[in-house]
């Protein structure tokens, strides 16, 4: 067996497609990708398709929710998965990416007299915005471990949220209206209008895979080592000439920017956002869909994403008797954590690696 | 033998957030670090009285001493003595209270860790401190890294600079395998490597960062007779190799069939320094290490 076989082998569905000729693999990828976006039309599947789609809410906007829901839970994935860095305030990055756009593109800006850009030509400047706040946030805090980390990004968060609420230029409550959709036409009708969650989804879906794409290739690099080191010991890492700051420094950027991207796509598609959009329990939710997906693994914060956005949707409009599920929908969903947590610690798409420690751990605690 | 003791330091957090220029360009992966002004030739490190004190403890008490390219040098002592502080200053771990340390005749006090180690200086741990998690191929990646020049950019659009880094990187990391004697575990989890194993696996993610100092605190700690003779053997070829090597070491013996040049400490203090026969029979040296009971090594 050669050394790289050797380096990737395991057991289960990763075990096998890692054991594939290249060409299988890519195969696979792309049937999935190709499924993903057939996902729409899912409801046309026969016997187990109407029990996937949603009921209370139409299915195209409940894949949008999900699409911009993983895109956080990726982002996230980065910055606790990989660096190991507690980000308890997540949610102020998306928040930065909805308003940047806001403020560049609705008529309710007061920038809107010497912008008034369209959709597209908003999202660059948003996303730099978004990263910018993510190193500000890092600057000062990166030197802070573990607990205090968490305190300052919780803070961060709620003070995203309260300048938003109390300050005239971002509006509180009576929020940015008419915020531009995105470009494009087919046939004289504009592509993403107002009733066809569809292409929203299409566009997330796109800007997931090119995420994706991207967040591998920085972890099969020094980038990813550096990160894992510093996650495993991160004095000894710097001994070995790893520039801690700067790579911790770079999750929080990248995170931030994915977060951005969320946030630029919400805004687009919803046309209006306002302070009530972002709040802190939003923050703690994607952490709870990273973890419970398997924190420090690309398919696991996929998964964890799609689970927080998609089990309340899909609770929406069911009853039992008089009772609205709907409105249980954080009880029931505390549930299934709780059951998840306990069933599977590691999360539901270990990451190898934490797969491992964990294993490791259970043996101290009991040994035969 | 030895106990465990606490190596993490106070925080030196103030020192990792405030970022950092490059330091000065080195080659290229195999290449020496720039040479500079070197007062006296032969000498590569100059610990020159340095003082180190934890509140009310002092761990190294106005020590000095230098050490010669390309020699064995053997820093010996009783528990406690201050030789993990010595490495600990040396590396940029802690920060010498008083005095200087230069390597390569340039001051390295206030440098950073990830600078000294791209510098020239690298070091083990007294208890292995490998990344658990990572194939042992990995975490000597992580030390062959030091020398790369990849960014983040150019790792992301797996620019040409990635390729060739990633390649020889990895060729070089498996070659130090090889050359530690472990490359058959390569693909294997570092924490699931035998005790031995990772001991010299630690070494080679040393290694990786291309050294011109290697300093090994205590590499053979709870090895067996055979395994010590195999672990001499390595480090004379380390140095065979033109690096010069720093070793900490209890087991006498060892100490004195593989060094040039030994200092003792005891307490702090130099109370030594010279070839292994003569600090064998040096009054002192025998009360330190005979003398009291509970230091006995
Ligand atoms: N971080 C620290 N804080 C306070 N005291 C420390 C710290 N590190 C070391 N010391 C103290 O400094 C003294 C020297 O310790 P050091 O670890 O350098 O000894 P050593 O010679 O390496 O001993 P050993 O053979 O046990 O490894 C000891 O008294 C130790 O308790
Ligand atoms: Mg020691």
């Amino acid at each position: 067996m050669s050394e790289k076989a050797s380096f990737r082998s395991n057991g289960g569905v990763r075990g096998w497609l890692g054991r594939q000729p290249v060409w299988v693999r890519w195969l696979v990828i792309l049937v999935a990708a190709v499924a993903a976006y057939m996902l729409p039309y899912i409801g046309d599947v026969p016997v187990i398709g109407p029990q996937i789609v949603t009921e209370g809410i139409d299915w195209p906007s409940a894949l949008f929710n999900m699409s911009y829901y993983v895109l956080l839970a990726l982002g996230l994935n980065v910055v606790v998965g990989y660096a190991g860095l507690l980000d308890l305030g997540y949610v102020g990055f998306f928040a930065v990416g909805a308003y940047g756009t806001a403020l560049l593109t609705s008529p309710d800006s007061i920038l809107y007299e010497d912008t008034g850009w369209k959709w597209l030509m908003a999202v660059p400047a948003a996303l730099i915005l978004t990263m910018i706040a993510g190193v500000i946030l890092g600057w000062p805090t990166l030197r802070l471990r573990g607990d205090y980390l968490a305190i300052v990004t919780l803070g961060f968060a709620e003070i995203i949220r309260i300048v938003a609420t109390s300050t005239d230029v971002l509006r509180g409550d009576r929020g940015f209206a008419s915020i531009p959709h995105p470009p494009g036409s087919w046939g004289g009708e504009p592509i993403f209008g107002v009733t066809d969650a569809i292409p929203y989804f299409w566009l997330g879906l796109t800007v997931i895979i090119l995420v994706i794409l991207g967040v591998r290739n920085l972890d099969r690099s020094r980038v990813g080592r550096s990160w894992l080191a510093i996650r495993e010991d991160e004095e000894a890492a710097e001994v070995m000439g790893v520039r801690t700051f700067k790579y911790k420094l770079w999750a929080f950027a990248i995170g931030a920017f994915i977060g951005g991207l969320g946030g630029v796509l919400f805004a687009g598609e919803q046309s209006f956002i306002n302070s009530q959009t972002f709040v802190l329990q939003f923050s703690i939710l994607v952490l709870a869909g990273v973890v419970m997906g398997g924190s420090g693994n690309m398919a696991g914060a996929i998964l964890g994403g799609v689970l927080i956005s998609y089990i309340p949707d899909r609770l929406r409009g069911l009853s039992v008797g008089d009772t609205d599920l709907y409105e249980y929908r954080f009880a029931l969903f505390g549930a299934v954590i709780i059951i998840i947590m306990v069933l599977r610690p590691q999360g539901l798409i270990p990451s190898r690696r934490r797969a491992m420690e964990l294993k490791d751990r259970e043996k101290e605690v009991a040994p035969q | 033998m030895s106990e465990p003791h606490k190596e993490t330091p106070e925080e030196l957090d103030r020192e990792n957030a405030r970022p950092v220029a490059d330091p000065a360009p080195t080659g290229g992966p195999q290449a020496e670090p720039t040479p500079s002004p070197v007062r006296d030739e032969g000498v590569l490190l100059e610990v020159d009285h340095v003082t180190l004190r934890f509140g009310g403890v002092v761990a190294l008490n106005d020590v000095s001493f230098s050490l010669r390219k390309g020699e064995i040098f053997g820093l010996i002592g009783p528990n406690g003595a201050g030789k993990t502080t010595c490495f600990n200053a040396m590396t940029g771990v802690y920060r010498p209270t008083e005095g200087q340390i230069r390597f390569q005749g340039e001051s390295i006090v206030g440098k950073k860790k990830h600078q000294i180690t791209r510098g020239g200086i690298a070091r083990t741990f007294q208890n292995v401190r490998l990344f658990p998690e990572m194939t042992a191929l990995e975490n000597v990646m992580v030390g062959a890294d030091a020398h790369h020049k990849t960014s983040v950019i150019s790792a992301l659009f797996r620019l040409p600079r990635f390729w060739r880094e990633e390649k020889s990187g990895r060729a070089r990391s498996l070659e130090l395998l090889r050359f530690v004697g472990i490359a058959h575990r390569a693909g294997d989890v570092s924490r699931n490597l035998s005790y031995g194993e990772q001991r010299r696996l630690e070494i080679a993610r040393a290694l990786a960062t291309n050294p011109t100092l290697l300093c090994l605190d205590e590499p053979a700690a709870g090895f067996n007779p055979a395994e010590k003779e195999d672990l001499l053997q390595l480090i004379r070829k380390i140095r065979d190799t033109g690096v010069t090597v720093l070793l900490i070491e209890h087991d006498m013996r060892l100490v004195m069939g593989v060094t040039d040049r030994i200092v003792v400490l005891e307490f702090g203090k130099k109370i030594a320094e010279g070839t292994p026969a003569e600090v064998r029979d040096n009054p002192s040296v025998i009360a330190a290490y005979l003398g009291v009971p509970t230091d006995a090594a």
